[in-house]
């Protein structure tokens, strides 16, 4: 059964959370994805305002498609979240809560995750038409030159993710592994 | 010689991206039903079902599969006796990927330098991989490829003494250290042979072959019965989260070798294992 949990999310809701969750989120996340994030880390750097606010927020490491007349986004599946690793442990520490994408983090991001009380999900790489229904509205609010890489805002009903690293350390995708692993 | 249109092959590849990126080819989908026979990890199970029913989504509202639709690459065969007619071969390639992209709501994933980064805004350049053949027709195929999966190949340059031994704990500890990254159920293209860059288009190339077809060679048709076996025990499954279903495929292709050198690439794609083909 999937816990349904609202963005941006709660220090309690990241407390429930554990590894192997299904959850489906609804509320308000921000798109970013490689030079996003960069652009991101170093208006932090500079001490400049960010385009939205990082308490509680949620970034899902996506570049859509382009939307369809009459659709609000095209295919929106998420991109490999390692890319972002060197940029997430700094927006964590900023208020950062929740991470979507897919695939696995390396120990920085881990250890950051632990530290500022963050969830990294995955949502399903590849079923980028399936996901897009849950996405109710999307508008570029930053960066607009980047193209698929602009940060956009969107509005999200029962998006469909599963906790892959909690705050307590636990690793679903080295749990799920181990499990299956033969020889 | 048999004359082509310039406007014909443009407006055939444009069809070519747009068809290739919403329409998964029937060997993939089958591909899918036959791993939720045998899969056994509930996530994993859960992963094939929402795979089909992307899959179906996308064929019925002609959306891409995956948001990111990837490099075109595009293998062209063209006949000795044809030629193009109102311009070059490799414009109406160009400028067809550039409206197909457009046309089709694809995703403009190139950008013009790789350390500078400004996207090119249609998805140009294609990479074109030409060959001239006998006859007077011409062969034209779109390869989607997506970078996540691009991410997580590479090229290794192996002895002689190394041994088809050597080569199989190159290909499974390519998948394993690829995780979950490359969207898996992956396809596993191996390349063997050939120069530092042959041996890598050989790896690209092999990953057009249709899921479920054997290599007409016994040895590599062997190999590649062996690969998939043991790269399903690592225990990845459907999006990493364990599983049986790790790939769905693994295809080689061998080309002859210098006598210093045994080289062999492997380059991973993701389920989405696009590609459309047109004789015209």
């Amino acid at each position: 059964m999937a816990k349904k949990i609202t963005a941006p999310l709660t220090a309690e809701t990241v407390k429930d959370l554990r590894a192997g969750d299904s959850v489906l989120i609804s509320g308000t996340i921000y798109t970013g994805r490689d030079l996003a994030h960069k652009r991101l880390t170093d208006s932090l750097k500079a001490g400049e305002k960010l385009p939205f606010d990082l308490a509680g927020a949620v970034i899902y490491y996506v570049g859509p498609s382009p939307a369809k007349p009459g659709k609000v986004i095209g295919s929106a599946g998420p991109t490999t979240s390692y890319r972002m690793d060197a940029y997430s442990p700094l927006l964590m520490e900023k208020g950062l809560r929740g991470m979507v994408g897919k695939g696995n983090r390396t120990q920085p991001v881990l250890d950051a995750m632990k530290k500022h009380g963050a969830v990294y999900f995955a949502a399903v790489g590849g079923a980028a038409a399936l996901i897009a229904r849950t996405i109710k509205a999307a508008k570029v609010i930053a960066y607009d030159d980047l193209g698929p890489e602009a940060v956009r805002e969107l509005q999200v009903e029962d998006f469909p993710a599963i906790v892959i690293n909690d705050m307590y350390g636990g690793d679903l995708y080295e749990a799920g592994v181990a499990k299956y692993r033969k020889e | 010689m048999k004359e082509i249109q310039f406007e014909t092959i443009k407006d055939a590849v444009a069809k070519l991206c747009i068809d290739a990126n919403c329409l998964l080819g029937d060997d993939v989908v089958q591909a899918f039903k036959d791993g939720l026979k045998i899969e056994e990890s509930p996530a994993g199970k859960d992963i094939l079902n929402q795979l089909l029913d992307n899959e179906q989504i996308a064929r019925k509202e002609m959306m891409p599969i995956c948001q990111d639709t990837g490099w075109a690459v595009v293998w062209v065969e063209m006949g000795s006796g044809a030629r193009v007619q109102g311009g070059e071969l490799y414009d109406a390639i160009q400028q067809g990927v550039a409206k197909g992209y457009k046309d089709g709501y694809l995703r403009k994933s190139i950008v013009k330098d790789p350390l500078r980064r400004e996207n090119t805004k249609d998805n140009t350049p294609a990479i074109i991989y030409a060959d001239i053949v006998p006859g007077d027709g011409l062969e034209i195929t779109v390869q989607p490829k997506g970078g996540g999966s691009e991410n997580m190949s590479e090229v290794k340059m192996l002895s002689a003494s190394d041994g088809a031994e050597g080569i199989k704990k190159f290909v499974v500890d390519r998948v394993a250290r690829s995780k979950a990254n490359p969207c898996p159920p992956v396809i596993v293209g191996v390349g063997i042979g050939g120069t530092f860059e042959k041996c890598a288009m050989l790896a690209k190339h092999s990953l057009l072959r249709e899921i479920g077809s054997v290599h007409p060679d016994p040895f590599y048709a062997e190999m590649e019965k062996e690969l998939l076996e043991r790269v399903n025990k690592l225990g990845i499954g459907p999006q990493g989260l364990g599983g049986r279903v790790t790939a769905l495929a693994v295809f080689i292709e061998a080309f002859p070798c210098h006598i210093a050198t045994m080289p062999c690439a492997v380059n991973i794609n993701c389920h989405a294992a696009r590609h459309q083909s047109v004789t015209l």
